[in-house]
């Protein structure tokens, strides 16, 4: 049941994107009640993931890029 | 004064996403943004040999850019009959009525500031970004921005779902702190 402060960060990172097990939940929720250090990096990942969102970010996609990789290369 | 070198080689990796959200966000398509951001590398090159290394490489970049969204507008406004503003609203009857009320300035719409706050936001995270290591920055970029699943990510990485978790869980440490004094 006891897992390190590290292990708790990690599965709480996990839980922002959804992928964290029923169990490593149980164990982070667990950790967040006795651990503030750990509350508190738990509330800036949340907050992390919303200003990541708000952002509405974009990348190209890969293809694209080697796309542009190629045609600059002709041109070099 | 550090003097800047140009290195056109590595312009794709570097900036081609930070280039490609500048412009998605002034021209708002996708196949635009992407046109402009190449226009400017091309643009880059040629003119190269004016380049002073008085600014760094992606702020020149961007100045070009900018000169390239603002050709594309001038370039659409200037086609005949564009000034029109067409609403097609003639599809149905049951639409009747509402279109007047529906073209009116919504006041809880997103503003001018708010726009310019996540273009500012957007530009703060991509910097963060560019200062991780490169494997982290390429997960954190199919996971977080890309939306890839855990599973394609590490088929295409070679790498095991834990060290996917660990180089995330870094990713975003590293993230917070970067951009802690600003936004958080």
């Amino acid at each position: 049941m006891k897992i390190s402060l590290e292990k708790a960060k990690e599965i709480c990172t996990k839980s922002q994107y959804g992928e964290a097990s029923w169990w490593e939940l149980v164990q982070l929720n667990v950790y967040l009640f006795f651990s503030k250090e750990c509350a508190d990096f738990s509330a800036k990942n949340t907050k992390l993931t919303s200003l990541c969102e708000q952002a509405n970010l974009q990348t190209l996609p890969e293809s694209d890029k080697e796309e542009m990789k190629e045609a600059l290369k002709k041109k070099l | 004064m550090q003097i800047h070198e140009l290195h056109p080689e590595n312009w794709v990796d570097n900036y081609a996403d930070y280039l490609y959200n500048y412009a998605v966000a002034r021209v708002s398509d996708s196949e635009i943004a992407k046109d402009l951001v190449q226009e400017t590398f091309f643009a880059g090159l040629n003119s190269a040999k004016n380049y002073k290394g008085d600014a760094a490489e992606r702020t020149w970049l961007i100045a070009i850019l900018k000169r390239k969204v603002i050709d594309h507008y001038r370039k659409i406004n200037s086609k005949k009959g564009k000034a029109e503003v067409r609403i097609n609203y003639a599809s149905g009857d049951e639409d009747e009525g509402d279109w007047l009320e529906e073209r009116v300035a919504d006041p809880f719409g997103k503003g001018g500031d708010a726009t310019l706050e996540n273009q500012e936001l957007g530009e703060a995270i991509q910097e963060c970004i560019k200062k991780l290591p490169k494997k982290q920055s390429l997960v954190f970029t199919m996971k977080t921005i890309q939306g890839m699943s855990t599973e394609d990510i590490c088929n295409e990485l070679g790498i095991n779902p834990s060290n996917l978790w660990v180089m995330i869980h870094r990713a975003r440490t590293a993230l917070m702190g970067c951009m802690n004094q600003t936004w958080f």
